[in-house]
């Protein structure tokens, strides 16, 4: 195997070689993360104290940058007194991976430091329950009316100059008045995601419903389809597979909209716990939070695409998505 | 061709010109009175066709050929009813046509097939479309499936088919609402020779065994010629009726009428027709201007 196959133009790698370098795509980033964690002279701005010296204001762990400690050493040195010890570290910010593996690991059978504060499994299913009925409302309303925008030119011009302005409008603008109208619980979070995604959602299904090869539709009137039975027989089977790969794209655009939702009103879910975690300076639990979105992100989406190829056995090249 | 001599188009043997006579005697089906389409574009007003009058005989087989840009794709969506004319009329047994319908079948180039179905509900769309039960157009599916020999592949999806297969269900589903005319739109144009003889024989097949009349498009002239009882050649800007032919090889017909001198003297005439001679003037005109760049020491002097 030549090294030049990797990289031909417009061709296909063959299936180990895809796997392979799939999962390069994730060994990669955690190869670097390692390496800045463990490698003692790559970055490592700061040093942990291991013994004070005669610092005075040095404490047993305390982290401080490297040129002060240096310049605290030199002092030592040339005062003649004791010498103050640590080993480089890096920012407190930056947890090695098996620190944060740990609290991975923790944060799902520790109980939780207060008596009022949730487990993490608990915040992580409000989070989902406020992305799920954000996504499916918004779904609910904006799919039809794409599909709808996207079939009669009536009702394009109906709908989206108006979406076309709305969607440039940040939907965390909507966060005060989503909380006067809503009140302070899961109501505004829930419309903050829904106007996220629903004014995208429209043009997106719209733009999809309109790719839709005319001549199937033209094929379809010359056996006899009319008005509705073209719509529901023809142009939403036409679509769907479509359809489903933007749903499961938007679904992804709805997740990021999670954090901004959450901070409205009372802060609540995954962001409670990631906000708390950080004030307290406990980032290895924040990275083993932001690990876990991410990854039920990629599962919900993986699993969606398994559906779809089970569904859809008709495409044939759903396996490409 | 010029080196044999070749009787008139114009003559017919007896027996197709009784033929002839008792098709004609047949009740019309189509009728098509000075139609006229315009469009607009950029550049104004272009007119694509105009003035066309013609009918078709019940059962009759005819072929529409023409330059490039005589509209004849425009024609048929307008028989189809995909596109309303300016002006005139298009009947169907006298009944004025407006809209598709299903009585009025069309077979596209592009084969048009739904993909999330399969052979079989393909097939049942225009019958379940009117008003069928789903089991009376299984059962008439299947007869239709078969039909078209494609038995076997009656729950498999488009795309596990062949473009000559596909072409073969789109004709089945046309056919299964049992229409008064069947539109075909250059339907072969995408399939490769061989196939396409294949094709050209098994839709000849298939009109002489079924009630239909069948309108077909296309650019090849021995297509056109085989394929025809009469064909309507048109002119290009604008689109207009050029000369309607009545076809003086005997039917039916097999492969070696090709070579027949009805045959050569029909496609003699149609080349007049389509390319007419003052077009050559005009490619001796832009002659490509050839300079010979093959290397002094070339191993291969000359290709002859």
């Amino acid at each position: 195997m030549k090294l030049s196959n990797l990289f031909a133009v417009g061709k296909k790698l063959d299936t180990n070689q895809r796997i392979t370098v799939s999962v390069l795509s994730f060994v990669l980033p955690i190869l670097i993360w390692s390496l800045l964690s463990y490698v003692p002279f790559i970055w490592h701005p700061k040093v942990e104290i291991s013994h004070t010296g005669d610092v005075v204001y040095f404490k047993q762990g305390m982290l401080i940058d490297r040129e002060i400690f240096d310049k605290e050493v030199e002092t030592a040195i040339a005062a003649s007194k004791e010498i103050p010890q640590g080993r480089p570290a890096n920012p407190i910010y930056l947890p090695a991976p098996h620190e944060v593996v740990i609290a991975l690991y923790t944060a799902f059978t520790a109980e939780p430091q207060r008596r009022n504060e949730k487990w993490l499994h608990e915040s992580l299913w409000d989070s989902i329950q406020v992305i799920f009925l954000g996504f499916i409302l918004s779904s609910l309303i904006g799919v039809p009316l794409g599909i709808l925008a996207g079939t009669y030119d009536f009702f394009s011009k109906l709908f989206e100059p108006f979406i076309e302005f709305f969607r440039y409008l940040p939907a965390p603008a909507f966060g005060a008045l989503a909380v006067a109208v809503l009140g302070i619980y899961d109501a505004p979070k829930i419309a903050i995601i829904f106007i996220g995604t629903f004014f995208q959602q429209v043009l997106v299904v719209s733009n999809t419903t309109r790719k839709l090869d005319p001549l199937l539709l033209e094929a379809a009137m010359t056996l006899g389809a009319k008005k509705l039975s073209l719509l529901f027989r023809v142009v939403i089977p036409g679509i769907i597979t479509h359809l489903y790969k933007d749903l499961r794209l938007l679904l992804g655009w709805a997740w990021t909209y999670l954090i901004v939702a959450e901070l409205i009103g009372t802060s609540s879910g995954i962001t409670w716990f990631i906000t708390q975690q950080a004030r307290y300076k406990n980032f290895d639990n924040v990275f083993a939070a932001i690990i876990i979105i991410g990854i039920i992100g990629l599962t919900t989406d993986l699993i969606l695409a398994a559906l779809g190829k089970k569904m859809f056995i008709w495409e044939k090249d759903t396996a490409k998505a | 061709m010029s080196h044999i001599e070749l009787p008139s188009y114009l003559s017919q043997s007896g027996d197709v010109k009784d033929r002839f006579d008792r098709m004609k005697k047949r009740p019309v089906t189509l009728q098509v009175k000075n139609l006229n389409k315009e469009f607009n574009s950029a550049q104004g007003k272009v007119t694509a066709l105009k003035d066309i009058s013609f009918e078709t005989y019940k059962r009759e087989f005819v072929c529409v050929i023409g330059p490039s840009g005589c509209g004849k794709s425009t024609l048929i969506r307008i028989l189809a009813g995909l596109e309303t004319p300016t002006s005139g009329q298009v009947l169907l047994d006298g009944n004025q046509v407006d809209g598709p319908s299903q009585e009025r079948g069309m077979v596209f180039q592009g084969y048009t097939l739904f993909p999330w179905l399969t052979i079989k509900r393909n097939v049942m769309f225009g019958l379940e479309m009117a008003g069928h039960s789903r089991a009376g157009s299984e059962e008439q599916a299947y007869q239709w499936i078969d039909l078209v020999g494609l038995s076997k592949f009656a729950d498999a999806y488009p795309h596990q088919l062949s473009g000559g297969m596909k072409q073969r269900v789109a004709i089945a589903r046309a056919l299964a609402n049992q229409p008064r005319i069947l539109l075909m739109d250059e339907p072969f144009g995408a399939l490769d020779a061989q196939t396409r003889a294949k094709m050209q024989s098994y839709i000849h097949e298939i009109w002489k065994n079924i009630d239909v009349t069948i309108l077909f498009i296309t650019h090849d002239l021995d297509e056109a010629i085989y394929l025809a009882d009469r064909i309507l050649v048109l002119k290009a800007h604008p689109g207009e009726v050029n000369e309607v032919i009545e076809v003086p090889v005997p039917q039916p017909r097999s492969a070696e009428d090709l070579l027949s001198p009805e045959f050569l003297a029909t496609k003699k005439r149609l080349e007049e027709l389509i390319h007419p001679p003052e077009d050559d003037v005009a490619i001796s005109e832009d002659h490509l201007n050839m300079v010979r760049m093959v290397r002094v020491d070339d191993d291969v002097e000359s290709v002859f």
